[in-house]
């Protein structure tokens, strides 16, 4: 089993079928009576010829080579890897959600309009804005919805100079890749050593052509600003806006508010804080919240409601920026993350975002002695480590995550945030026991320690799992990106 | 104690102790007083799995689905057969559960149906190489677009409105931010007005984009359109596609095509009121090291095992950071597996069975529909399984006695075509039986 | 780190080698080493008019790419196509493999680059 190495296409024989289709009861016309034979193919499609249980037995099989949050512990830092709760699944697969079309007229489609009401207003409660847009299907579309959101406050206001974004340099990689997609310049302003911003390099940063700064708090290095005030004064003082950047929101839920810390525009990440599953790479969210000052330039439609109680879609805002995504958003990541917070309630995000964070202070407690710590704070949701304390050895962030692969667990993020050398960035949650953890800490003290005593054994992990170190400069140099036969 | 947290109290002390701390609020000390929240968050308390369904339920039984009615409905999300399996496997919790495949070791099952997915999507369009997927359909067309743009140097993008309309609008508010110009070529009798297009090309054009199907349903010349935009210097012809339709089409490999995107979700993906779906991006060759969002590679292990890897990560946001040229981040993972799901269980004569009979049977309805003369044919074209009627009556008197008959009837065209006043857009699918075909007949017949 | 003599030097690391009205451009062995292995080098096209600071290529590494900005004006005349069928070229020989030929359209620029000797002084104090 752990040996299976075939790809679908070489399971593949003529004549075999997967499918079962009720046979055709209209008049059986010759395809070429019905369209020109000019714009009809005479190729043969180029796909497999399995059946069903090759299927199922294939992708069961593939299945096997993966490692799931339900597989075991997943610190991955930034990417809150939370339980995925099963209800979540089965209320998305109800009839009435799953098989409804997006053009069905509104008095069909108001059960799912409601739950989007509902989402909208705890979202709004959580981050403290007046209203939020479900329509981005990811963070990355999220950050560049709220900086159009951000760019078209500026246009009305006649304000066209202001043509730069100020991200620090700890920041995600989309910021700056999504500043540049909404037109925008960017200026990078260095952190402390702390990883926290340099409110004098922010102060000689700002000035007329100033349209916004993105920022997150907790930053990416864990850590709280307690600046976050004062460069909110700084950047609403030059004429600016603030997005927050809502990647860390686990680490703050039922404590603080985005806008009450003085951020015009927030996005979250259902797929991180509200338990949505990554999919293995998607589909996510990322909704986007703003102060009222902002709600004219949300994409439309909004779901509004009427004074009968009913709900509808709402394309009334002659200053929306337009559409960003086909539809309303993503619905059944949507319903998903709804589920959660309606699960949670007040009380359990609160919950959620303590243990969270305990978690994280306990492994940094745990691990301090072993692994150099560039910042010893509180921290918030993550830890973020700089390789380990002791570099004779020459063991790598990468040698100890590739040798946590054969202690079974999936590693941390490594070499993000930039700022940090070596960087290891472990983010626990909340759905973590004390005795997960436990197991965790003792097994990275114990690469510690062989990273002392052995090296070698570290530096040439992993050693038990199905592939190891697979080649990327070879897949980069010689692209192949399909089965050619 | 709450179902998805396992610290009980003695574990929450213990850890306290070892930080050194007395309470958790403690770990909250550094959120300074004026902005830390002294009260609840204004949501209600937590409540027990079963009143959640219950909740939950009632809410999905206020909605109609296509399930409880006789479907219509289509203007890009089709209501297709989803086979038993696709669920049976993106239901395995090792696929659902995982993050994007950052550590090849224990990610081959995602690395290899991406790779799988990349092979059926660039087979399915006859391209040279596809990517692991973008956010949707219209999305897919703006990414495209706005890599035609980095391509070519050049900043004019000219779309047909024969092109989804919302998807123009994404376009538009994305064009927007960059400065980019977008140019509306109009389409005539129902297809791409060609020598509209043929005056607008200049040696300006980044992209000219069309969309086969196209909204009405009309089949475009794709090969006349495409020569016609390579007549602009390093002009991209960009092509959106009905996944389902290549199946018996010409493919956009065939028609000198440069970009060919689309929306997956008639793969085996759910209506779920608009989302999520699945953006598709076939290219030619020379687009490879520009193309926004996720690419699998095939490569060699350590011990020379075949693996996979995500690759070209030089194009992508995380390394290029401002100089990128999309900040896609991640791909439609789930959604892209129950494509490849759909695409390997249908295989080689499935899918074109599912398209021959979506054909057979949209072009039985038409002739039914037609026949007494009270519904007339919008356009006398060529259509796949998708066309427009138009009559006497308002689209929404129609459809509201459709509705009264179970009936979800066709798109409203004259809400972004105001000169296709009373016009509906019907689909058919291989769902549709003649049975409810000819009972939409019966009940549009009927209608005052 | 070698630094070839004779050329002249950016301080972005790329070279230039003049010869009578042209010139031919391509990054120094610091450059190369920082990148680590290259796996892709993005060519423009010949007859590109380049003002002096233009980006005209990129390299790509499996974990960074960087853009390679022209020190001087000029016009594309040739590019060099073995590197598009093997890009390690740049990681063997950085001097012998240059990546575009111009024609000078301002050699005014020339004066303003380093000599191999000030770019030695330039990379020790970098380092």
């Amino acid at each position: 089993m752990k040996n299976y190495d075939k790809l679908i296409f070489e399971l593949s024989k003529p004549g075999r079928k997967a499918y079962n289709l009720p046979a055709l009861d209209v008049e059986d016309k010759a395809l070429e009576s019905l369209i020109p034979a000019e714009y009809l193919t005479d190729k043969e499609l180029n796909f497999p010829e399995v059946s069903e249980v090759d299927v199922i037995r294939h992708y069961t099989n593939l299945s096997d080579k993966n490692y799931g949050l339900d597989t075991g512990f997943y610190p991955l830092g930034s990417c809150t890897m939370k339980y995925n709760p099963k209800i979540n699944e089965d209320v998305v697969k109800y009839d009435g959600f799953a098989n409804v079309h997006p053009y069905q007229s509104e008095c069909c489609v108001q059960g799912s309009l409601e739950v989007m009401y509902g989402l909208e207003k705890s979202l709004a409660e959580i981050g403290g804005m007046d209203r939020v847009t479900l329509q981005p299907a990811a963070g990355a579309h999220g950050e560049i919805t709220g900086i159009m959101l951000i760019k078209a406050y500026h246009e009305k206001n006649g304000d066209f100079k202001r043509n730069k974004i100020i991200v620090p340099d700890s920041a995600h990689g989309t910021n700056p890749a999504t500043a540049t997609m909404a037109g925008y310049e960017i200026i990078e302003i260095k952190s402390t050593e702390n990883g926290l911003v340099d409110l004098e390099a922010l102060k000689a940063a700002v000035g007329e052509d100033t349209a916004g700064l993105m920022l997150t708090n907790p930053n990416t290095v864990g850590i709280y600003d307690r600046g976050v005030k004062e460069i909110s004064r700084i950047v609403h003082e030059a004429g600016g806006l603030l997005y927050y950047d809502g990647a860390n929101t686990n680490a703050i839920m039922g404590h603080a508010r985005p806008g009450d810390m003085g951020f015009d525009v927030v996005h979250f990440n259902l797929h991180k804080t509200f338990s949505t599953p990554h999919g293995g790479g998607g589909p996510g969210s990322g909704p986007v919240g703003c102060k009222d000052f902002l709600v004219e330039f949300l994409p439309v439609p909004m779901v509004g409601k009427k004074e009968d109680n009913t709900f509808f879609l709402d394309y009334n805002f002659p200053n929306s920026i337009g559409k960003v995504k086909d539809f309303y958003g993503h619905f059944g990541i949507l319903l998903r993350a709804y589920t959660y917070i309606l699960t949670m309630g007040s009380d359990g995000l609160k919950k959620a975002t303590e243990m969270a964070v305990l978690n994280a202070n306990y492994i940094k407690e745990k691990l301090k002695d072993y692994y150099y710590l560039p910042i010893d704070n509180i921290v918030k949701h993550e830890v973020v480590f700089g390789g380990l304390k002791d570099t004779l050895s020459e063991v790598t962030t990468l040698d100890i995550a590739k040798r946590l692969l054969d202690k079974g667990y999936h590693p941390p993020t490594i070499y993000f945030p930039l700022i940090i050398h070596e960087a290891l960035m472990i983010e626990p949650t909340e759905s973590e026991s004390k005795e997960t953890i436990d197991a965790f800490i003792d097994a990275m003290i114990e690469i510690a320690k062989e990273a002392k005593e052995n090296p070698e054994l570290v530096k040439s992990a992993p050693n038990n799992t199905l592939v190891r170190r697979p080649d990327e400069t070879k897949a980069a140099k010689n692209p192949i990106l399909k089965y050619e036969g | 104690m709450y179902p998805y947290i396992p610290n009980t109290p003695q574990d929450e002390k213990e850890m306290l102790q070892a930080i050194g701390l007395d309470s958790v609020d403690q770990l909250f000390d550094d959120i300074p007083k004026d902005v830390h929240l002294t009260k609840p968050l204004n949501i209600p308390e937590s409540k027990s799995e079963l009143e959640v369904t219950n909740y939950l339920s009632s809410l999905a039984n206020k909605n109609c689905s296509v399930s409880e009615m006789t479907n219509f409905l289509g203007a890009g999300a089709y209501d297709h057969y989803i086979p038993s399996v696709i669920n049976a496997i993106t239901s395995r919790s090792e696929f659902y559960t995982s993050y994007t495949p950052y550590q090849p070791e224990i990610s081959q099952g995602t690395l290899q149906y991406i790779f799988e997915y990349q092979t059926l999507i660039a087979n399915l369009t006859g391209m040279d190489l596809a990517n692991a997927s973008l956010y949707d359909g219209g999305t897919a067309i703006t990414e495209a677009a706005l890599m035609a743009c980095a391509h070519s140097k050049k900043d004019e993008i000219i779309v047909s409105t024969g092109v989804k309309p919302e998807a123009r609008q994404i376009l538009k508010t994305y064009a927007h931010q960059q400065h980019l110009k977008v140019v509306e070529v109009e389409t005539k009798d129902g297809v791409t007005d060609a020598q509209a297009l043929e005056a607008l090309v200049s040696d300006n054009t980044a992209a000219v984009i069309v969309q086969n199907p196209n909204f009405f349903g009309v089949l475009e010349d794709l090969k006349g359109l495409g020569e016609i935009a390579h007549k602009g210097k390093k002009t991209s012809f960009v092509a959106s596609v009905n996944p389902i339709s290549l199946a018996i089409l010409k493919k956009p490999g065939e028609l000198d095509v440069d970009i060919v995107v689309g929306d997956g979700q008639p793969l085996g993906i759910p209506l779920q009121f608009g989302g999520p779906y699945l953006g598709f991006m076939a290219t030619k060759k020379d687009y490879m090291r520009k193309l926004p969002g996720r690419i699998i590679g095939e490569t060699t292990d350590l011990d020379g095992k075949r693996s996979f890897v995500l690759t070209l990560a030089a194009r992508e946001q995380h390394i290029r950071r401002e100089k990128a040229t999309s900040n896609i981040c991640s791909n439609q993972g789930l959604n892209a597996l129950a494509a490849t799901v759909y695409m390997v269980t249908m295989g080689k004569e499935g899918l074109k069975e599912v398209a021959t009979q979506c054909a057979k049977k949209a072009h039985y309805a038409f002739n039914e529909l037609t026949k007494s003369g009270k519904y007339k044919p919008l356009f006398d074209k060529p259509f796949f399984m998708e066309f427009a009627l138009t009559s006497e009556t308002s689209v929404e008197k129609v459809n509201n006695a459709l509705l009264d008959a179970k009936i979800i009837g066709g798109y409203d065209l004259g809400k972004d075509y105001p000169q296709y006043k009373n016009a509906s857009l019907y689909a058919i699918t291989e769902k549709r039986t003649k049975e409810e075909i000819d009972k939409l007949c019966e009940v549009l017949e009927g209608v005052k | 780190m070698k630094v070839e003599k004779g050329l002249l030097y950016s301080n972005d690391h790329e070279w230039v080698k003049v010869e009578g009205e042209e010139a031919y451009i391509g990054i120094s062995d610091y450059a190369q080493d920082h990148l680590g292995d290259i796996v892709y080098v993005e060519l423009p096209d010949v007859d590109d008019e380049l003002a002096k600071e233009d980006s005209f290529s990129a390299v790509e590494s499996v974990k960074a790419a960087a853009d390679v900005y022209i020190p001087v004006s000029g016009k594309v005349v040739a590019v060099n196509e073995a590197l598009e069928d093997d890009p390690a070229l740049l990681n063997a020989d950085p001097y012998a493999n240059w990546i575009i030929k111009v024609a000078l359209t301002n050699k005014a620029d020339l004066d303003e680059l380093m000599t191999s000797e000030d770019y030695e002084k330039f990379l020790a104090e970098e380092a």
